[in-house]
């Protein structure tokens, strides 16, 4: 299970009993407050003393869930699927397996473009981390790890670094030259440190920060040149398996998706929880947001995607058939969100109609799981990185 | 020793309950002000329809333009 221990995220004068130790960052009544775990312990058992027992308290939570269900429920009128009947169908889709990239020696884990639209950087279980111009199937660096199951890697918006993590519970920044003899692996350099498995990893919207996500059920903001942390987010009860940056240029939230089934939106710079989704049935694999930043997409082990819409707080699609019996672990949408690309561990893609809630088109092609679906940049494709070792470029 | 483990993990629990009704207010609060599902499902749908034309992989693009796709043979000229 996961592990819990990281906790204290700075250090200063407590705001009860002002003396300087390590501050846990808690909400009491929806404010902020920073408590020395002294303060935390007494107050909690406080709290039990004044004659709320245990059980009360999970009364009281299980009261207010059901009375939110119910508001919910008032204001839900139609599906999504409903309101979008007098769309159009799509007409059939041709898109075909254009470039497939052979080079690693073991599984496929990630891969992220690059925002030139042509570079993709992908990360295996053999501990290479590999940088691929698309177009011409060359591989332009090669950078091997000291540790195997580098389960996350990342394009930096700039195109000069990436960053890749992993059972190594850290997450690095290699910084990528034009030099072909330089050794690459000499200058990577540990931005991020978690006390379990790293399982994702973003840039923002510069260089110069990491947003990661871990096994220790954390996710957390860092500074790339300083390694500093700048913030955590605590809230997920198990490991935190995926997370995506919202796309405005001026966003500030995330959402990440584990293994406690549920999706949370977060604030990056106070560090709060904002929004919280529990209605997949198994561990959440992947979440992406739309394009449009006003909703995102979720791949869970129950065989299902939704589809939650951040205003109107609930989930308004879910993208299933009786005869996808295996877990999703990675979606994507197309540049226009009409297509929601989700790889399969029955070694499929499958493309849905996001409005329609109908499947489009299978893709075939991987002779394993597939683990991670991109589309490039300008949307001109779609990457996929698979478990038989290989990536493929679809258009 | 497990009757100390017992409270500390109690408190815990106390306090991941105090957070999660938290939020539940909040949301509470905030269902009141929220639009109808019809509106912002009709705004997806919006956002998908306007940029339905740029998007590459929805509408096809043709050999000389996608840059994946096989070319046809140069000429040298």
């Amino acid at each position: 299970m996961c592990d819990q221990t990281f906790m204290a995220a700075t250090f200063g004068p407590c705001d009860s009993c002002s003396k300087p130790s390590p501050l846990m960052n808690i909400y009491i009544k929806n404010e902020a407050t920073n408590y020395c775990s002294l303060c935390v312990e007494m107050m909690a058992c406080q709290g039990l003393q004044k004659g709320e027992t245990l059980e009360s308290l999970k009364r009281e939570s299980e009261t207010l869930k059901k009375k939110l269900e119910e508001e919910r429920n008032k204001l839900n009128d139609v599906e999504l699927h409903q309101v979008a009947e007098k769309v159009e169908v799509l007409s059939a889709l041709s898109i075909k397996t254009r470039r497939v990239l052979k080079g690693h020696g073991n599984k496929v884990l990630c891969m992220d473009w690059c925002k030139d639209k042509r570079r993709m950087v992908s990360s295996s279980q053999d501990g290479k981390v590999i940088v691929w111009d698309a177009f011409t199937l060359n591989k332009e660096h090669g950078v091997p790890l000291p540790c195997t199951w580098v389960l996350a890697c990342a394009y930096a918006p700039s195109g000069c670094a990436i960053a890749c993590g992993g059972l190594d519970n850290k997450c690095s920044v290699i910084p990528l030259s034009l030099d072909k003899n330089e050794n690459l692996a000499a200058k990577k350099k540990s931005v991020a440190m978690h006390t379990n498995y790293v399982s994702g990893c973003s840039f923002t919207n510069s260089d110069m920060q990491l947003l990661t996500s871990s096994g220790d059920g954390t996710c957390a903001l860092w500074d790339v040149e300083s390694g500093q942390l700048l913030q955590s987010f605590h809230g997920h009860t198990a490991d935190v398996l995926s997370l995506d940056l919202a796309p405005s240029e001026t966003g500030n939230t995330f959402v990440s998706g584990g293994c406690d089934m549920k999706a949370n939106v977060w604030d990056m710079r106070s560090g709060q929880n904002i929004q919280s989704f529990e209605s997949h049935e198994s561990d959440i694999n992947c979440v992406k947001y739309y394009p449009s930043g006003d909703a995102f997409a979720s791949a869970s082990d129950d065989a299902t995607c939704r589809f939650y819409d951040l205003r109107a707080d609930r989930e308004v699609a879910v993208y299933q058939k009786d005869s996808i019996i295996f877990g999703a672990s990675t979606c994507d949408f197309s540049l226009s969100g009409r297509l929601l690309f989700a790889g399969y561990n029955d070694y499929t893609i499958n493309v849905w109609d996001v409005l329609k809630g109908t499947r489009a088109t299978i893709l075939f092609g991987h002779e394993n799981r597939v683990s991670r679906v991109r589309v490039s940049p300008d949307g001109t494709a779609l990457g996929s990185a698979s478990w038989d070792s290989t990536l493929r470029v679809w258009a | 020793m497990s009757g100390s483990a017992n409270v500390v993990a109690m408190k815990k629990v106390v306090q991941q309950l105090r957070l999660e009704a938290g939020i539940n207010r909040v949301k509470l609060a905030s269902t009141i002000s929220q639009p109808q599902v019809s509106q912002a499902a009709a705004d997806l749908q919006q956002f998908c329809l306007q940029n339905a034309q740029q998007d590459p992989l929805l509408t096809g693009m043709s050999s000389s333009n996608n840059p994946f796709r096989p070319q046809k043979v140069c000429s040298f000229l």
